[in-house]
């Protein structure tokens, strides 16, 4: 590794509670990241997420430590419900939040409008992952950040960077979605809850388990997603992990992707030269003990990154947290293009 | 130029954008009987799913837009779903710059090219309210293919809401669900999607899926993820135009799009009602069985409010 200064990367973990939200910040977040307690955001699980009151007083701690809260409004507003997700927007303004993650034109639109010194950060969800996509959010909706689907190789992201005038924010660590994030309705296709417009794919009430013969079969409303062995832990039910038939092929297989977890570990120096701000953790729906110990190490491997080492001991510390235990570079890497 | 639609009066059908991998003949062949045989209005031409197959029907379709504008289509230019390569950039934003013609913005990156100039906003610019269909208005937006998750409720409220918008429905054919960069179908092959050697072509309405247990249930196009049910609209004429629908899109695929467009054009005129239409389109042999849940707000591998679709 050179001795090149990298930029410093800010680091964005999950809040998926209060006490997450302190577990996060005490093991080193520059950020986290949180939704309120309803169908505005995408990690609508029950027992998840908090209150107006409750952001306002996590929001009130976090500052007092000097770490910025991101509220993500990031689904999109249901046609006869839209005053849920305005009153969002408004509570996320008056906890003084540092950003809000949005995705929605209307969400947008509302906080330009109504609210032009909250900053706003485009989400995930609205799969802008070309300049032109990008510039028109930066300028429509004076969106300062943008959180980059995770379809980019480094080197795209790199060329991006270089032809966008905003912050860009990429996942580095957690679970994945195989398909363009925001553009996906296999599971409301199935269950006819929409993750777009409800924050919950395969959401837990259509997921059912059924045990034959010593094997375990996941549905999803009654369509069979995947078969393992009793005993063995899968990831989270979702259908883009799931096992099918097609194309004469006679044995079930992972269609769409083999269950792996995302770890750039590895990558975070190439992120930083890339021109890339921040790097995000998924998982909010995960526990308080999970957050605590991927924050610490990509502290960690940050730190040391700013220091011109190598990050390389810290990228084998998680290994054993991975969803399905097995990870991989992702997109980042692209070998599969 | 946009044919015109008078208010509340004629309800006007579409051809939407082709969305397998047909050979170049097929592809002429398929839009020259849509020119001379199908009662259509408008005709959206443009690969939409994977840059790596337009360079092939480029000649193809320039050819099939003039025989459709010589026979009195719309012919409106459909861009990528997900452009991700320079070179899927700078075609989706030609398209945008041609302001002769009408383009359906199939994301962000068109839009973005394109406006003021008027636009269609395609079925995958996740537009799900009204406040968000105004704010495309605002850009250029004077047509809009409702989300395919969207129940007719919600395009009701969206057409009241912004009343100068021209609003489409997904009317016929396999429902696009979701896109990824990364291609399954090749991955299904053991290939490469840089090599994939183009094997979406051996399925002219995508490779059937089946669930473990072996219940029909997808359908995959290549980077696409599609129903392996076939949309239907399962409403009477009166409610689609009281939602403020004026044009039904009907998807392309293997059966005969002439006689599919035809007993479309007996329902809007009201020489035949829903029940018969599907009747009769189940009697043509649709891609999977006909469903049409996600209009009435229910899972959309639903026939209606009832069961899934077998």
């Amino acid at each position: 590794m050179s001795d090149m200064i990298f930029p410093v990367l800010e680091l964005v973990c999950p809040a998926g509670s209060p006490a997450m939200l302190k577990a996060a910040i005490e093991a080193g977040a520059d950020s986290v990241y949180c939704g309120f307690r309803d169908e505005t955001n995408a990690r609508n699980f029950p027992g998840l997420n908090f209150s107006p009151e409750e952001l306002r007083a996590a929001t009130d701690w976090a500052h007092e430590r000097g770490t910025r809260v991101l509220l993500a409004l990031n689904t999109f507003a249901r046609a006869d419900a839209t005053d849920l997700w305005r009153a969002s927007a408004d509570a996320a303004a008056e906890a003084r939040v540092d950003a809000v993650i949005a995705a929605d034109l209307a969400v947008l639109s509302h906080m330009s409008a109504n609210h032009p010194d909250t900053r706003l950060h485009l989400s995930v969800q609205a799969a802008a992952g070309t300049p032109e996509a990008i510039a028109f959010y930066a300028r429509e909706y004076g969106v300062k950040r943008v959180v980059l689907p995770r379809v980019l190789s480094v080197e795209e992201i790199r060329s991006l960077t270089s032809e966008i005038t905003v912050e860009t924010e990429a996942f580095v660590y957690g679970g994945l979605c195989v398909m363009a994030e925001g553009r996906c309705a296999l599971s409301s296709y199935a269950s006819g809850r929409s993750p777009n417009l409800s924050g919950v794919c395969s959401p837990p009430e259509a997921v059912s388990f059924s045990d034959d013969h010593g094997e375990r079969t996941t549905r999803l409303s009654g369509f069979a997603i995947d078969r393992l062995p009793a005993g063995e832990v899968g990831g989270y039910p979702t259908l883009c992990k799931g096992r099918f038939r097609g194309g004469g092929f006679r044995e079930a297989a992972y269609l769409f992707e083999d269950p792996v977890s995302l770890n750039a570990m590895s990558l975070l120096a190439g992120l930083a030269r890339a021109g890339v701000t921040a790097v995000k953790i998924e998982g909010r729906q995960r526990g308080r003990a999970y957050v605590a110990r991927v924050t610490a190490a990509f502290r960690a491997a940050i730190d040391a990154i700013g220091r011109g080492e190598s990050p390389g001991p810290y990228e084998a510390l998680l290994g054993d947290l991975a969803e399905g235990a097995r990870e991989t570079t992702g997109a980042y890497g692209k070998r599969w293009r | 130029m946009m044919a015109s639609i008078e208010s509340g009066g004629l309800m006007e059908l579409a051809i939407g954008p082709l969305l397998f991998n047909w050979a170049a003949e097929r592809v002429e062949t398929f839009y020259a009987r849509i020119a001379d045989e199908a009662p259509v209005g408008t005709v959206y031409l443009g690969e939409v799913v994977c840059g790596k197959r337009q360079p092939m029907l480029q000649d193809v379709l320039a050819r099939a837009a003039e025989r459709l504008e010589g026979a009195g289509k719309t012919v409106i230019w459909s861009t990528f779903a997900l452009p991700s390569t320079p070179r899927e950039r700078r075609l989706a934003a030609e398209l945008a710059a041609d302001t002769d013609h009408l383009i359906e913005a199939g994301d962000m990156s068109a839009v973005w090219s394109r406006m003021p100039a008027p636009f269609v906003a395609g079925p995958l610019l996740n537009v799900y309210n009204a406040p968000a269909a105004a704010e495309l208005v605002r850009l250029g937006c004077v047509r809009l293919c409702a989300n395919v998750e969207l129940p007719l409720t919600s395009i009701a409220e969206i057409a009241q809401a912004c009343p100068g918008l021209q609003l489409e429905l997904f009317a016929f054919g396999r429902l696009p669900l979701a896109l990824s960069s990364r291609c399954a179908q090749a991955r299904m092959e053991g290939l490469h999607r840089d090599a994939c050697r183009y094997v979406c072509d051996r399925h002219p309405d995508g490779m059937d899926v089946s669930t473990i247990e072996g219940q029909d249930f997808l359908a995959v196009n290549g980077l696409q993820t599609l129903s392996h049910g076939c949309q239907l609209i399962d409403v009477e004429v009166e409610a689609l135009k009281a939602a403020g629908v004026s044009i039904l899109r009907l998807s392309p695929h293997s059966l005969d799009m002439v006689s599919v467009s035809h007993l479309f054009c007996d329902f809007v005129e009201g020489r035949i009602k829903s029940r018969e239409l599907a009747l009769r389109i189940g009697s043509l042999g649709p891609p999977g069985p006909l469903i049409s849940g996600y209009l009435h707000g229910v899972a959309g591998a639903r026939w209606g409010t009832g069961g899934v679709a077998v």
